[in-house]
Order: C-alpha cells, then sequence, then structure tokens
C-alpha cells in the first residue's frame, strides 16, 4: 500500500470541508441583495436546506459548532437577533441526528417530504422566539411564504447539493 | 490485542454519542445565552457585529454586484413591456411638472425674499456621503441593510438615510467601512415626521410591514389620504423637511403612511451628516438609567 503524499492528503482534507464551504456560500447568500421585488423579507432560508441535507448524508462532516458559528454569522451580517440563526439551525440539526437513519437511502420525494415537515416547524419556533425577543406579535405572513418558498426550492437546491457531494467523494 | 481494541471502539463509540450530544446541549445553551446577552448589552453586540461586517464588506460586495445584474436584468425586462404605456405617462407628467417648475421658481425667490426681510436663523447645512447597499436583511425579522461606508467615511450612529426617493431610515451601527442602516419600516423605527398641509405632528412607526403606522397624532387631527409626510426636525437628529411617504390608510383606530422609497430597488443610499449647532453628540448626551459609562 502506498502512504498518501502531502498533497493527496491535504486535497483530501479539502474535499472534506465542502459541506462547510457551501453552507457558508448559502449564507452570505441570503444576506446578498437579490433587489428582486417584495423578495427581502421572504428569502429562501439557503442555509437550512444545505444544513437539512448534510446533516442526513454527511453529519461528521458539519459538526455542531460548525453550524453554530455559521448561524452567528447569518445574524451579524442581516441583523437578526444574535443567536436566532444559530439556534434554528441547531434545532434542524438536532432533529435530523435522530431521524436520520429513517431517511438515510430513501428516495428524494420522502427527503423533500421531510423537509417540508421541517421547515414550516422551525419557521414556527422562530416566529415564537422572534415574537418573544421584539416583546411584540411581529407579522407572521412573511414567516409562512419564507417556509413555503424554502420548500418549494428545495428540489432544485437538492438536486446541486447532491452533485457537489458526489464530486466530493469521487476523490476519496 | 485486538481483543482490546475491540474493547476500546465498544466504549467509544457511546462515547462520542454522548459528546456530541453534549456538545448539542451547550450550543443550544450558548445560542440562547447570546440572544439574551444581544437584548441586555446591545452596544456590546452593535461593536461586534460592526466588525463582523467591516470583515465580510469585501466579500459581501464582491456578491452584490452580481446579484444586482441579476436584478438589473429583470428590472429591463420590466420596462421593455411597458416601455410605451410608461411614455406617454411620463409625457402628462413632464407637461404637468414645467408648469410646477415655474411656480416653484417664483416661490423659491420670494421665500428667499421674505427670509431676508424676517432674519430667519437658516438651518444647518448638511454634508452627505453616498454608499452601495451590500447586505439586505434577508429574512422576515428585522428590515435593515448594510452599506459599504462607515466611521472612516464619517458615517456615525444616528444620521440619517436617505436615496433619491425619500427617507430610507437612518445608521443604528457603523464599524471602520461599513454601517448598517435600520429602515423605517423596521419594527424598532420610530421617526418625528410632520404633514406638509396641516402640519400635524407624529411619530412614524415601523412594524416590519411595507406600510409603518403614525403614532402620537392629536385627538383632534385632521388626517386625510394623499397627505404628504416629511421629517419634522424635532430631536435634532433627522434634518426637517425630508420626504417620508404619503399617507395611504386611514380609519378609526390607524393611520398608514406609503414611504416613497422603493425597497426593492434601493442599490445607492446618502447618509446625511446633518449637526444642530450646539447640539450635543451622542457620546456626551445623558445615557439610559443604570448605563455605566
Amino acid at each position: 500500500m502506498r502512504v498518501a503524499t502531502w498533497m493527496e492528503r491535504s486535497e483530501l482534507q479539502l474535499r472534506g470541508l465542502t459541506p462547510f464551504t457551501i453552507t457558508l456560500l448559502l449564507v452570505l447568500a441570503s444576506a446578498v441583495p437579490w433587489h428582486i421585488p417584495i423578495f427581502a423579507p421572504v428569502t429562501p432560508a439557503f442555509a437550512v436546506m444545505a444544513i437539512y441535507y448534510w446533516s442526513i448524508y454527511r453529519p461528521d462532516k458539519l459538526p455542531y459548532a460548525a453550524t453554530f458559528c455559521l448561524g452567528l454569522l447569518h445574524d451579524l451580517l442581516t441583523g437578526t437577533p444574535l443567536g436566532l440563526s444559530a439556534l434554528i439551525y441547531l434545532l434542524v440539526q438536532g432533529v435530523l441526528s435522530s431521524q436520520r437513519t429513517f431517511f438515510h437511502g430513501k428516495p428524494f420525494l420522502v427527503v423533500w417530504w421531510g423537509f417540508s415537515l421541517v421547515m414550516p416547524g422551525m419557521a414556527l419556533v422562530s416566529w415564537v422566539i422572534a415574537s418573544l425577543y421584539f416583546n411584540t406579535l411581529l407579522p407572521p405572513m412573511p414567516f409562512v411564504v419564507q417556509a413555503v418558498l424554502t420548500v418549494l426550492l428545495y428540489p432544485l437546491f437538492g438536486l446541486l447539493l447532491s452533485a457537489l457531494h458526489r464530486h466530493m467523494i469521487r476523490g476519496t | 490485542m485486538r481483543a482490546y481494541r475491540g474493547r476500546a471502539l465498544l466504549l467509544a463509540l457511546p462515547l462520542k454519542s454522548v459528546v456530541q450530544r453534549f456538545a448539542f446541549a451547550f450550543l443550544v445553551g450558548a445560542a440562547l445565552t447570546v440572544m439574551i446577552l444581544s437584548r441586555a448589552e446591545p452596544t456590546l453586540v452593535d461593536n461586534m457585529r460592526g466588525a463582523v461586517s467591516d470583515g465580510a464588506a469585501p466579500i459581501l460586495e464582491f456578491f452584490s454586484h452580481p446579484a444586482a445584474s441579476v436584478a438589473s436584468f429583470v428590472e429591463e425586462v420590466d420596462a421593455l413591456l411597458e416601455v410605451h404605456e410608461k411614455n406617454s405617462v411620463l409625457e402628462d407628467q413632464n407637461a404637468a411638472l414645467l408648469k410646477w417648475q415655474s411656480v416653484a421658481e417664483k416661490f423659491s425667490h420670494e421665500n428667499e425674499e421674505l427670509r431676508r426681510m424676517l432674519r430667519v436663523v437658516p438651518d444647518p447645512e448638511a454634508s452627505f456621503i453616498t454608499a452601495r447597499v451590500i447586505s439586505d436583511s434577508g429574512g422576515p425579522f428585522v428590515r435593515t441593510v448594510l452599506i459599504n461606508a462607515g466611521e472612516n467615511d464619517r458615517v456615525h450612529k444616528g444620521q440619517a438615510v436617505i436615496n433619491n426617493e425619500g427617507l430610507t431610515g437612518r445608521v443604528v451601527s457603523a464599524g471602520q467601512h461599513s454601517a448598517r442602516i435600520l429602515l423605517l419600516t423596521d419594527l424598532n423605527s420610530r421617526i418625528p415626521v410632520i404633514m406638509e398641509s396641516s402640519r400635524e405632528k407624529a411619530v412614524l412607526a415601523g412594524d416590519n410591514t411595507p406600510h409603518p403606522r403614525l403614532k402620537f397624532l392629536a385627538v383632534d387631527a385632521r388626517v386625510n389620504v394623499g397627505d404628504r409626510i416629511v421629517t419634522s426636525g424635532q430631536g435634532g437628529v433627522f434634518p426637517p423637511g425630508l420626504p417620508v411617504g404619503v399617507v395611504s390608510l386611514v380609519s378609526e383606530e390607524r393611520a398608514l403612511v406609503q414611504p416613497y422609497v422603493n425597497w426593492d430597488r434601493l442599490e445607492h443610499v446618502t447618509v446625511l451628516d446633518y449637526t444642530l449647532p450646539g447640539f450635543l453628540p451622542e457620546t456626551k448626551r445623558a445615557g439610559r438609567i443604570g448605563a455605566l459609562r
């Protein structure tokens, strides 16, 4: 057996960073101004899609601490109450870590169905927490629209993520 | 040796899951703590936000260009579809505006004359800086944007922010070369305003919807749909007379305002540097009760 060279090993490590990097890019994507009519308040929770995906297929490559930091970054960049996204991201991961064995290896429709249950739940939790934080009832409509948009966009992102996932595995 | 390793694995696997469960609980607790802390110590969090935004500003700026080009493409198609309609509307408007221009010129001369006669104390001139919007609120929680100018460009907390359409909001925190703007639709936005024609005073309070409310109107105030709202200049933070919006709905218990600013097309904004002579800067004003300085 040949010992892996330094180059090969570092390439392997870089590939292992794919889940984190992708999620980071998606956090940035939700902070960038898209200038699409009435889009800003209902910008889909891009990062939640990635966290959902990696929690099912590669939970080892996106540890809780990384998710926490990504959530904090999202909050700091977008002006969301600090810690709120971090909490939501962790909850998604926590829920999935207990249901992972159920979703792993299941057809895409089942995974999507799972996401359509998780996302509204998270929208409700974040609405309740944000309302408590601001000490007033926030208008619930943007939360509903955001959840629906995110669920509808999941197939597209799921496809993209699985393509990247395959690319990541090919090297290993 | 092999048996030993097997036993170690038997022990290591549950241990790993225990550690992970502990990490999960710990981080959830940390997130909650941070949230409570950000409520109790807003200045600390503001400084942190400033530092992180400064770091991320170049990256966000880089990404905001392609996003803007996607948006301009959408707009372009939109514009092409209604170019004829728009043209006739604009021609009509142009004719009307030309008439108004001559009226405005006449009034402006007359105004100047009268001011001179009455020896009115002139309002201080506001200097300004224009910056690019590099980040959006990206979610349903707040209505804020990030711009690529900060303390280094003399952007400070509290300053009024406008664009070519009207008042946009105010600076809530400023880093070295980035600053966060609280839009006037945000839940925490409160702006002293005045009806342009009836001179009724009110406070424009955002509630995260596109239509902020008028609060603290006098009981007998006459408010009509279509009334123009401008800043009153009370409190000395905002220059008086900045256009804010028009009253869009009046009912028994509330009056809503449609701001002039088109939030979807917020690409560049102007930060006004306006200080009344003799007005204390924020650092020298009395703090919150109990806040140590």
